[in-house]
């Protein structure tokens, strides 16, 4: 630690980044709240209502049905995308060129854009021009397209997440395997464990700090999503993707209800700090009995 | 895992099988985009087009501004990710070495943005920016992103290990601490600086959301608002044009990918 040579350069070389981060990140969110008791239409002056909107909200049950949506989609997202993680870091846990062509066909799903994997699968998917979406037709699921059914809908799109997203878990599973040293191993085969034991007492243990990076960033990354429902279903057929991000934008953008929209805000962003919380317990456990 | 026999076969059967799962939509992609509607719509399993048509991209560029929204793209992901490093090295050199008071205070602002993503601001960070009409402009894409707390934070990890005497023996040289952070530091930190570039300019180039809910018109638009949009134009989905402006817009990031592997892989590892 230095002493400054002179007592405002600590202050000169922080002020731009703080000037960006509290216009753009910290301001907005009081902003929000302030925006959130007013009913506001854009166009003409906003109106006072205090927590009219917020009581709106639960009573007309918008936000109990945009979580639900959220939460579903996120089951199927971090168990999918954390299982197959592992599965295939385990698989590919050795050197070779083979398995580093698979390793990194595997991650390439995750540099690829939003809207190039969204348009790709939509394509894929539809009943009539789709390599998977006819092939699922033949064996009688999603006879009118998975996508266009409401009971399918949420679940395809979150199996698009999984195979955009598996990739990440992978490299990071396979980041933690790397750490575990081999003289566990060895041990353990000395005490004649074989490959399934092996991995209950020595990799599982071992990775628990990993898999609870995993779980709760993918947790967190599903519960942000939006790129995919915008591009591939607008948060239907009736409604059954609609998750929390959707429906606030469809509040400002469609609806012009930016003080409603605001209220929305504010609940998500309460919700996204909840989850944290979790992400701080999940880490702090992981660390302690890994 | 040093199996032999017949249970390595069947486990790098099972790899081929995940390969062809993740390989094989983006050759399914780059072949559609080939085909013709009627190729499309008439065979829809038949993998290879009745014959190669450059049609679907002389559409795509006919329907949109290829260059220009390509041009958009790469400078507003350039900018961000140029900005974000000239603001992290100053940010994260204050907050790893100089001692002052509100030191922790400010870590602990910068800390706090990392749990606010764009999802929660981009309602009120609109609203301000329509106000002062800046909405459709390039300010609004790449100034809220041009500090970054990620960045700002992995910076000041990686100079919490450089020893303060390095940075005393160059005040005694006489370098100004702008030379210091910029010429001294700035090389020093190289790798962590690349990754942040690399993270910054991908997930930027790829951004769909921001440039969605910030711009309504051409002279701002970026490739993958264009890419999305060529689904919505016209009658039926037309399934060619959309996939040729997919490889389009996935080529670049793919690109990218096979250059930048081993750095980007390790980048995203070592946000663990």
């Amino acid at each position: 630690m230095l002493r400054p040579r002179h007592r405002l350069h600590p202050y000169l070389f922080l002020a731009p980044t703080l000037a960006v981060l509290g216009l753009f990140f910290l301001f907005p969110l009081a902003l929000a709240a302030y925006r959130s008791v007013f009913r506001w239409d854009l166009l003409t002056p906003p109106r006072y209502v205090g927590l009219a909107h917020y009581e709106r909200l639960f009573a007309s049950g918008e936000i109990t049905r945009a979580l639900g949506t959220t939460v579903s989609y996120a089951i199927v997202v971090v168990i999918g995308s954390m299982v197959l993680g592992l599965l295939l870091a385990l698989a590919v846990n050795r050197t070779g060129r083979f398995v580093a062509f698979v390793r990194s066909c595997v991650f390439s799903a995750y540099v690829v854009s939003w809207v190039s994997v969204a348009l790709l699968w939509m394509w894929m998917l539809d009943a009539d021009a789709g390599l998977v979406g006819r092939a699922c037709k033949a064996i009688g699921i999603g006879e009118s397209g998975l996508l266009t059914s409401p009971e399918t809908a949420l679940y395809a799109l979150a199996g698009v997440t999984v195979w955009k997203i598996t990739g990440f878990s992978m490299v990071v599973f396979l980041a933690g395997l790397q750490d575990i040293p081999e003289e566990l191993y060895e041990a353990a085969s000395l005490d004649g464990a074989g490959p399934l034991s092996r991995f209950a007492h020595v990799t599982w243990p071992s990775l628990r700090p990993t898999t609870a990076f995993v779980g709760t960033t993918s947790l967190i990354v599903s519960f942000q999503a939006f790129d995919i429902v915008r591009v591939m279903t607008q948060g239907g057929p009736t409604h059954s993707t609609t998750v929390f991000v959707y429906a606030i934008y469809e509040h400002v953008f469609m609806n012009l209800r930016a003080g409603r929209a605001s209220a929305m805000v504010v609940v998500f962003f309460g919700v996204l700090l909840l989850l944290t919380l979790i992400q701080l317990w999940a880490w702090r456990l992981g660390r302690k009995s890994g | 895992m040093r199996r032999r026999g017949p249970g390595r076969w069947a486990l790098n059967a099972v790899l081929l099988v995940v390969a062809v799962l993740w390989l094989g939509p983006y050759l399914w992609m780059v072949l559609g985009s080939f085909k013709s509607l009627k190729d499309i719509m008439n065979a829809p399993m038949a993998p290879l087009p009745s014959s190669f048509q450059l049609e679907a991209y002389a559409e795509v560029f006919r329907s949109i501004p290829v260059g220009r929204y390509l041009l958009n793209t790469t400078v507003m992901a350039l900018l961000i990710a140029g900005m974000q490093i000239a603001l992290a090295l100053p940010a994260g050199y204050a907050l790893a070495k100089l001692r002052f008071v509100g030191r922790g205070g400010a870590f602990l602002a910068v800390m706090a943005c990392l749990l606010i993503p764009a999802q929660v601001t981009f309602v009120p960070v609109f609203l301000m920016l329509a106000q002062v009409g800046l909405v459709n402009t390039m300010t609004a894409l790449v100034l809220p992103f041009g500090a970054s707390a990620l960045g700002t934070f992995m910076v000041r990890q990686a100079l919490l290990s450089v020893p303060d005497e390095l940075i005393e023996a160059a005040r005694l040289d006489g370098a100004s601490e702008l030379t210091i952070v910029y010429r001294i530091l700035g090389p020093m930190l190289a790798p962590t600086l690349a990754s942040l570039f690399l993270l910054s300019f991908v997930f930027h180039w790829n951004d769909y959301f921001w440039p969605l809910v910030m711009t309504t018109d051409e002279t701002v638009r970026t490739m993958p608002l264009a890419v999305a949009l060529l689904r919505e134009q016209g009658t039926g989905v037309r399934w060619h044009i959309v996939m040729a402006g997919n490889v389009i817009l996935s080529g670049p990031a793919l690109l990218v990918f096979a250059l930048a592997q081993k750095h980007l892989l390790r980048a995203v590892a070592a946000r663990r």
